[in-house]
């Protein structure tokens, strides 16, 4: 039960191997642009490295510069075939060639769609590893004197300025943890003293946040310390007070950020897939109906072009086959068998 | 003797045509660089007009903008009077158009060098509204209650911390002026009393900077305020302390942005006036070298081409010659005005 059978004239034949010539160099510039918005992708991921607890993210990038460099040489040989396409003498030498190569297309296709879907999959991937690394920036913020990580705080300083948020899910966990340095604390000063004996583990909290999380947007100068204390400043109430510091956490605005890009990127992509598809497809149909003027002494006849010969389950497994005898899931030996997959049709 | 005066064969004609048409879309590409510089430059003259005082000056990048677009248009038609010029029925058609169209070309140039001029020139001009500007910026940034200057705490605050600077030559500034609003300060606490008493104007001033001044890159928190006060804070020397603010100034730091936006603007309109050269001389010797074929019906004859008809000293005197009598035009002289007719 053939799939998609279609009737190509000879002229319609030329006019499809031509459009192909233009689609497969389109697609084969689709090909570089989809590599160039991975590496840009990857690049942003880079830049915020040291918030992100891990690279899980980072196999949608790799996948868009894999599917990118193979879309190029996919597009390539496309462009090659078709060219040879309408010439008898030239085409039989594609022959043996044509089977892998759709095989191989199609696997980077679907592996392009896979990349697409899994760019939306991995937001929580994402947001955990950015929950896990703020965490830790926000921790070691103090720790300028420490070989590793003298550049928390300047890194957090620049992401809460860059991305105009305050903290990991709020400003509020600046206040759980001691982000001023022992070394600029008086200890011979009784109100340090005071605070942290009354603290459990012996750290120096305060209701305060660092510069970094003003809001230049705000009326009056930057209020950063005794946040949550009214009279400590005039004319002020930090439950209606919006404008002062950022109110957005880091996380939700990185989150937002990068959910972003991914989409942008993603709508780029799919309609690159769709691009690539169809440039298979016409090949396919391409292939199919010069396959069966070959041997003819008039070139010109009228043939049939289809997508598939057999129905869509059973090409499956014919090419499943030598791949599961390879993997040893199916036993090879047995004469008949071995001999039908052999002389299958492309 | 003609000046410059070069043989050509059909080859060279050739050769010569296609190189030519070549530059001139080389010229048209650079147009459009010119362009986009021109309308990039005074984007960024209006992101900033709030700390020069809205006083900038934007004749730099209109005249940009024109002159790109000028020089794509002129560039154009050359390209496609190259184009044609080797067709001989087409090259007739547009040789009265020749000489007016390189008089042209060779105005635009002269134009372009005056940009250049201007480009370096006005970048003292930008220094000192900035210096105005900035001042003012840092005298209203506690008005954002009055309407024009509400943003004005924004905008500085963000310059501050784009460009890495603090106060106008340096963060003293912030000193000498009162940037936070009567309406946050607390006039029956004591304090806030006496120091606006201690003022001959009543202003409150603190050796305080906005949080905008600090340095990220500091190892410890940010010291905004009592800055000159060294006991304030612990283990802190405020003549030794280098990176807790931004020691340079805003007006040095903005200008230097300025300084090289129009430093590159001046090196690429230098690069412009050699190519827009080349490209007249280019034409005048493929034009030269058409009309001079001894034999129009017979494409492969050789011609010679040439820059000036006469030697360069004489060229000068018969302009020189040209321009007294066009004072002289009006005294009825009956010889007066024939010599002009079969100059160049």
């Amino acid at each position: 039960m053939v799939v998609m059978k279609m009737k190509f004239p000879f002229q319609k034949r030329v006019k499809l191997a031509q459009g192909l010539w233009l689609l497969s160099w389109c697609a084969t510039v689709a090909g570089a642009t989809t590599f160039t918005l991975g590496c840009l992708l990857k690049t942003e991921l880079r830049r915020r490295a040291e918030v992100m607890a891990n690279t899980d993210i980072h196999i949608v990038p790799n996948t868009l510069m894999i599917v990118g460099l193979a879309s190029l040489g996919i597009n390539y040989f496309a462009s090659k075939i078709c060219q040879d396409a309408l010439d008898a003498g030239r085409f039989p030498r594609w022959k043996n060639f044509l089977k892998p190569y759709f095989a191989v297309s199609c696997f980077f296709t679907v592996l392009m769609l896979l990349a697409i879907i899994m760019s939306y999959a991995m937001k929580g991937s994402l947001e955990s590893s950015l929950k896990a690394g703020l965490r830790n920036g926000i921790r070691f913020y103090k720790d300028t004197d420490t070989p590793g990580r003298c550049f928390q705080k300047q890194n957090i300083d620049r992401l809460q300025m860059e991305f105009q948020c305050c903290g990991n899910n709020d400003f509020r966990d600046w206040f759980e943890i001691q982000w001023i340095s022992n070394r600029y604390l008086d200890f011979s000063s009784t109100e340090v003293k005071n605070r942290i004996k009354s603290n459990v583990d012996g750290r120096y909290l305060v209701d305060g946040v660092p510069f970094s999380c003003c809001n230049p947007s705000s009326p009056r100068p930057c209020i950063q310390y005794r946040l949550t204390n009214n009279s400590a400043h005039y004319n002020y109430d930090y439950q209606t007070e919006e404008l002062n510091i950022y109110l957005r956490g880091c996380r939700e605005a990185l989150v937002n950020y990068y959910m972003g890009l991914m989409n942008t990127i993603g709508a780029g992509v799919l309609s690159i897939f769709l691009l690539q598809g169809s440039v298979l497809v016409s090949l396919r149909f391409l292939q199919t109906a010069m396959e069966a003027v070959a041997g003819k002494e008039n070139t010109e006849i009228e043939t049939e072009g289809y997508l598939l010969e057999k129905g869509v389950k059973e090409t499956v497994m014919e090419y499943l086959d030598p791949v599961l005898t390879f993997l040893l899931l199916k036993n090879k030996v047995q004469e008949g068998t071995a001999g039908e997959t052999t002389t299958a049709p492309a | 003797m003609p000046f410059l005066s070069l043989k050509f064969n059909l080859q060279k004609r050739v050769k010569l045509a296609q190189g030519l048409w070549m530059l001139y879309w080389l010229a048209v590409i650079v147009g459009i660089i010119l362009f986009s510089l021109g309308i990039f430059f005074k984007i960024e003259l209006r992101k900033r007009s709030e700390i020069m005082d809205n006083n900038e000056s934007h004749l730099v990048p209109n005249l940009l903008i024109l002159v790109g677009m000028l020089s794509c248009g002129l560039n154009a038609f050359g390209g496609k009077l190259c184009h044609d010029s080797l067709d001989p029925q087409k090259f007739s058609k547009m040789k009265p158009m020749l000489r007016p169209y390189m008089l042209l070309c060779c105005g635009f140039n002269v134009l372009l060098l005056l940009l250049v001029l201007l480009s370096f020139l006005m970048q003292f001009a930008v220094y000192l509204t900035l210096a105005e500007g900035l001042k003012n910026a840092i005298r209203f940034y506690k008005d954002t209650d009055t309407p024009g200057r509400c943003f004005m705490k924004r905008t500085l605050d963000m310059t501050q911390i784009e460009f890495r600077c603090c106060g106008n030559n340096n963060f003293r500034d912030w000193f000498e002026v009162q940037w936070i609003s009567n309406r946050y300060l607390d006039m029956s606490n004591d304090v806030v009393k006496d120091r606006v008493l201690s003022n001959v104007e009543g202003k409150y001033l603190m050796d305080s900077v906005p949080f905008s001044c600090c340095n990220p890159g500091s190892p410890r928190p940010c010291i905004q305020h009592h800055l000159t006060n060294n006991s304030a804070h612990y283990d802190y020397d405020h003549r030794t302390e280098e990176l807790n603010i931004w020691n340079r100034g805003c007006r040095q730091a903005v200008f230097s942005y300025y300084s090289g936006i129009m430093n590159s603007i001046g090196a690429l309109l230098i690069f412009t006036i050699v190519l827009e050269a080349g490209d007249v001389a280019g034409l005048k010797y493929l034009s030269t070298a058409l009309e001079t074929m001894a034999d129009p019906e017979n494409p492969e004859c050789e011609s010679e081409g040439w820059l000036l008809e006469k030697g360069f000293k004489e060229t000068l005197a018969d302009l020189l010659s040209k321009v007294k009598t066009f004072g002289r035009a009006n005294q009825v002289e009956e010889g007066g005005a024939s010599p002009d007719a079969d100059a160049t």
